[in-house]
């Protein structure tokens, strides 16, 4: 593991190869992997095409979509979508074996098109399939990879991909570059780079590939996949409003003064470390650098001092209240709204002052 | 069956300061722990290990200190511990980590052969999620990570099935032995140590490999040397100039200011007020 307080301080040298060859120079491109499941391409993908375009047109090169899935799937369609998005050629791979996420057939797909292509940065979405595929994938490759970035940048001096992450829990932040190796390869997670606008009628070129497996040999197999109920799907990083709650909530049931607020906001409940450790919510309700990365409209933090790992996760939020009964909580730091008192009084009232404007101004326009 | 938990020895995340003046990590009276994840991995090789009987070998890469998070593990009932530590493993990064890992697992195997491999689905410190699969990458192992259930274990046919956490669902994913597994945090509850255990733990010799012991063939290949990634810069976050503005909680009911409060939001973000009127509509 990096241990990126340490290096800081070393002279980054000391027998490590740090110059890139020259065949190694010949990699051009901004590469990012879209993923899509039973018909939709998750949203981080886009959110990354937003980003490849970016560093594409800061190093004057092209953006490339890769796709890969089974041959009934809608990836020319999806194809198209990238284009509109920013990329200039979709790569795409349809194999029977390739329906569904599986690591061997994926990794071998996606390492296959890299070494033909050659693009010089490969990103990913930190998603249970990004992960799993770009640690395979960087491996196979023996190249450096870059987990959770939360900003991607050309390093103006060398011209690689400058990709700062949090570490250490969010204490700190560290830039992390891969100079010698190629591609350059990173993962971010979903929702924190903002969805970029869509062109419409922007087009592009489109590559087919073959995978050349067959199911023999592959030994994983795919089974069933069991969908989530509806009342499991929390889509905690795209939910408009979030009510989040910490250990000042003092005990599971005093959640529900978060539940009732959420709902009458249309939003979801989320929560801290320590009370999914706790049992109290759902792991998939937790927000910070070992849950979920959220950006929504309006976050209320109740009960909630504010930790680095919390911050990391909501601190994009477009507009953040905290209600604390410690006037010295962190979270005061970089709320926009603070309310000293108890969530438990604070929080009703709340519920209350927004139900009957709500109910009021949908008579109006109703 | 012989099974193989890797581990990672992890500053408390929670107790972790920066000194406010210099951005450096204050690591001093920071408890060092088993890396958290770690522990559902290590509950469930057990629990292989109550069914079927076996072994389980912990291994961890650290610096010598590292023994006391592998300790802990054997107090919980792992049968056997090896610590890979060296100097030239300092500042490796996940691919470096994966080749001295999974060199350390061959020397294990040449022992007695190995079933299963389990690794934390990541780590609290470095929270890349990179180092399991890059050891099943390097050793050809099947890989399942954010396993949230093992379904059946077939000795005979030497397969696995599992539950894996995907995006909007669960995948059911049978495959061959031996593999590698990463839990999936809350999927099981560690098991407490006993006081014999405790003290069969406290004076268990864990071995301890240099990297020749370790069966590390490519020197260049592992620590500072053997790690594509290059740290640049380390920087404190940026705090906000803006303070939050204060809501008067004294001079006022808890009516006035809910209202108060949401004046101010709607004004600030003009358009969240339509946008929740139209999903109240729609």
């Amino acid at each position: 593991m990096t241990e990126p307080a340490a290096p800081a301080k070393r002279p980054a040298g000391r027998g490590r190869n740090l110059e890139l060859s020259d065949e190694l120079k010949a990699y051009k491109g901004v590469w990012v992997f879209i993923e899509h499941d039973r018909g939709h391409v998750h949203s981080v993908s886009w959110e990354l095409l937003g980003e490849a375009r970016k560093l594409a047109d800061k190093l004057g090169s092209a953006v490339g979509a890769v796709l890969l899935g089974g041959p009934d799937e809608q990836l020319e369609k999806f194809a198209a979508e990238s284009f509109t998005f920013g990329a200039d050629t979709a790569y795409i791979m349809k194999d029977p074996v390739l329906k569904g996420y599986r690591n061997e057939p994926f990794t071998k797909g996606l390492t296959d098109l890299v070494n033909k292509y050659q693009p010089e940065i490969l990103l990913l979405g930190a998603t249970s399939m990004g992960r799993d595929l770009a640690g395979s994938v960087a491996t196979t490759l023996l190249t450096g990879l870059t987990a959770d970035c939360t900003e991607l940048n050309i390093d103006p001096a060398t011209r690689a991909l400058a990709a700062t992450r949090p570490t250490f829990g969010g204490s700190l932040y560290c830039t992390i570059m891969t100079l010698a190796y190629r591609p350059q390869m990173a993962t971010v997670r979903p929702r924190v780079m903002l969805m970029p606008k869509a062109e419409p009628g922007r087009g592009g070129e489109t590559v087919q590939e073959t995978l050349g497996m067959v199911e023999t040999q592959i030994v994983t197999k795919l089974l069933d996949f069991i969908a989530d109920a509806n009342s499991h799907q929390i889509n905690l990083p795209y939910a408009d409003v979030i009510v989040s709650g910490g250990k000042g909530m003092k005990n599971p049931e005093n959640f529900k003064l978060l539940f009732e607020l959420a709902r009458v906001l249309g939003g979801e409940v989320g929560a801290t470390r320590p009370c999914v450790q706790a049992g109290w919510v759902e792991a998939e309700r937790q927000v910070g650098q070992t849950g979920k990365t959220v950006r929504p409209k309006l976050y209320i933090a109740a009960g909630i001092s504010g930790s680095v790992q919390h911050r990391v996760g909501m601190d994009a939020s477009d507009v953040i209240v905290a209600i604390n009964t410690d006037a010295n909580a962190p979270i005061f730091e970089f709320a926009h709204y603070g309310i000293v008192g108890n969530a438990m009084q604070v929080l009703p009232a709340l519920t209350q002052a927004f139900s009957a404007h709500l109910a009021l101004r949908s008579r109006q326009v109703a | 069956m012989h099974i193989v938990v890797c581990i990672k020895q992890v500053p408390d995340s929670a107790q972790i300061r920066v000194h406010p003046v210099t951005n450096t990590i204050m690591r001093q009276g920071v408890p060092a722990i088993v890396n958290p994840y770690d522990l559902f991995s290590l509950e469930e090789a057990l629990r292989l290990k109550d069914k079927f009987g076996g072994k389980v070998t912990m291994l961890c890469m650290g610096p010598p200190q590292a023994e006391e998070a592998l300790r802990k593990c054997i107090s919980f009932g792992a049968d056997d511990a090896v610590l890979v530590t060296d100097r030239a493993f300092a500042g490796a990064d996940t691919l470096a980590t994966s080749y001295a890992l999974a060199a350390g697992i061959r020397q294990i195997a040449s022992e007695q052969a190995v079933d299963i491999v389990f690794t934390g689905k990541q780590t609290i410190d470095g929270d890349t999620a990179q180092v399991g699969p890059g050891i099943a990458k390097r050793m050809g192992l099947q890989l399942l990570t954010y396993v949230s259930r093992i379904v059946e274990t077939d000795l005979e046919a030497r397969t696995i099935t599992v539950e894996r956490r995907a995006e909007g669902g669960v995948q059911v994913l049978k495959t061959a032995l031996p593999c590698l597994i990463t839990m999936l945090e809350n999927t099981n509850e560690m098991r407490f140590a006993n006081l014999p255990a405790m003290i069969h733990a406290a004076g268990y010799p864990v071995r301890k490999w240099n990297k020749e012991q370790a069966g590390i063939e490519d020197i260049g290949k592992i620590g500072l040397k053997g790690s594509p990634t290059v740290v640049s810069k380390v920087f404190g976050p940026t705090p906000r100039s803006e303070k939050a503005d204060m809501l008067d909680m004294e001079t006022t009911t808890l009516r006035d200011m809910s209202l108060n409060l949401l004046q101010k939001v709607f004004t600030r973000h003009p358009t969240l007020e339509s946008d929740l009127l139209m999903k109240e509509l729609s």
